[in-house]
């Protein structure tokens, strides 16, 4: 089990939550457990970053990076807002 | 009684006195030179004084010579403007366990005789001095750091959430030359947040309400305004005026990547922010040391996505967060001093009243900063942030 953040942009696909319990052993059994109890996420996931232990996962083995229990995971897509 | 003549005497007496001649030949020749420690008041050495000399006023001299020469066995050479106050520092320092300390005879005034060099320094003139008073007792600014901010440049991408606190901010610490780019009036929506504009200004052009509460904060700043969109045709003209930062507060993604390529071509950092609602996130891209915004994201999400602020909302005081940190870095890159944000991202929540670190890595495959560049030219950004590719 791992908390994942969820980005404001994404909240209205996970009932307002901030954060998530999600299970998972890597980070695309993660999303896969998050889509299966959110579905509207589907399609949307792969535009955010993801962090584990605040890496990016890009610079570790992707989505096949392990997630140990107690990892915090971040979700993190561009915002362009600055105005 | 001693008067003050005979206490000069015995005093010159105690100590050991050198010449023009002999301490120029000390300060030139292969020895490691003493440490030239002036004496004077501040406004004698502002008028000139002797090249790699220290500046400590008599007054302070036992409180500054450690920090300035902790080894009481080095070698100091104490000057004034005539030899005598430089007479009684010398003194002072054998009382303080100096062991090898010479007052220079005659002073500035027989080492200019002799036509030995001089050396006026740029100083901050006592107006400013009081300005900037707060910044000139922190070690880290201090007068040279002052002077280097009001020669620096920094240019704004957009008057409006961010760029409102980040110009504020830099105008007060005497950043010499903002530049603002921006194409808007000020909108009555605006006002919320954007504290830079005021109601008296609704309908104004932001870059003349800008230039307006900046000059007015402080006229030692030359805001320099450009009433248009940023585009690649006009990219080149803009940032071509030498900027040394970027604050990036754009409020669209065309323009991110827009300012992201053209700032690696033209190597000037980039002081990232952007907000949403109750979330912020800042770094610092820096050419040629860390990664750059499409080493962060290399695609933007598709539109409906990424809503603006204009779409989902922003509290007004994030940006006020947000770009005041983007405003930490910018005078933390101009000054040289610090931890910059470069290869990481901060991301400020302002519900559950967090700040959090993430780790960002530049990509050696980037297709603009990385080996073996593939877009080495503008492109249309509309497009590209459209998820119309190529």
């Amino acid at each position: 089990m791992s908390v994942v953040r969820i980005p404001p942009t994404l909240r209205d696909d996970t009932r307002g939550q901030r954060e998530v319990i999600a299970d998972g052993e890597t980070v695309r059994d993660l999303l896969d457990d998050l889509t299966a109890r959110f579905p509207s996420l589907e399609g949307k996931l792969e535009f955010a970053n993801v962090y584990v232990g605040g890496e990016d996962v890009r610079t570790r083995d992707g989505y096949e990076t392990t997630v140990s229990a107690g990892d915090t995971v971040i979700l993190l897509p561009a915002m362009a807002g600055g105005s | 009684m001693t008067g003050y003549r005979e206490l000069l005497r015995r005093v010159r007496a105690e100590i050991e006195e050198i010449d023009a001649q002999s301490a120029r030949e000390l300060l030139e020749g292969p020895d490691h030179p003493p440490l030239l420690v002036d004496v004077r008041r501040r406004d004698e050495w502002d008028e000139g004084h002797i090249p790699g000399a220290v500046h400590i006023p008599r007054g302070s001299l036992e409180s500054r010579i450690e920090k300035a020469q902790p080894d009481r066995e080095q070698p100091i050479v104490v000057y004034c403007s005539a030899g005598e106050r430089s007479a009684f520092a010398a003194r002072t320092l054998g009382e303080l366990g100096y062991e090898d300390v010479s007052s220079l005879d005659g002073g500035f005034t027989d080492w200019k005789r002799n036509g030995f060099p001089t050396q006026v320094d740029r100083a901050l003139d006592p107006q400013r001095r009081t300005r900037y008073g707060r910044h000139l007792l922190i070690p880290e600014v201090g007068e040279e750091g002052q002077l280097r901010l009001l020669d620096s440049k920094v240019l704004l991408i957009g008057a409006g959430g961010l760029g409102s606190p980040a110009a504020l901010y830099l105008a007060a610490a005497g950043v010499g030359r903002l530049g603002i780019v921006d194409a808007d009036v000020v909108d009555e929506s605006n006002l919320q947040r954007q504290v830079l504009h005021a109601t008296a200004d609704l309908g104004t052009p932001k870059v003349d309400s800008a230039r307006a509460a900046l000059e007015a904060l402080n006229p030692d700043v030359d805001v320099v305004g450009f009433r248009e969109r940023l585009t690649s045709e006009n990219v080149d003209r803009i940032l071509g005026e030498g900027w040394d930062v970027i604050v990036d507060g754009a409020d669209n993604f065309p323009t991110r990547y827009l300012v992201n390529d053209a700032s690696v071509w033209h190597d000037i950092p980039v002081i990232h922010g952007s907000i949403y609602r109750f979330e912020g996130q800042t770094t610092v891209f820096k050419p040629g040391s860390g990664p750059c915004y499409r080493c962060l994201f290399p695609q933007p999400p598709p539109p409906e996505l990424a809503p603006s602020c204009a779409e989902g909302g922003v509290l007004g005081v994030l940006p006020g967060v947000i770009g005041s940190l983007q405003a930490n870095e910018a005078l933390k890159l101009l000054l040289g001093i610090g931890e910059p944000l470069v290869g990481r991202l901060l991301l400020f929540d302002a519900l559950a009243g967090e700040l959090n670190e993430v780790a960002i890595r530049r990509d050696p495959d980037c297709p603009v900063c990385g080996e073996h560049p593939t877009i080495t030219e503008y492109v249309d950004y509309v497009e590209f942030c459209a998820g119309v590719h190529a």
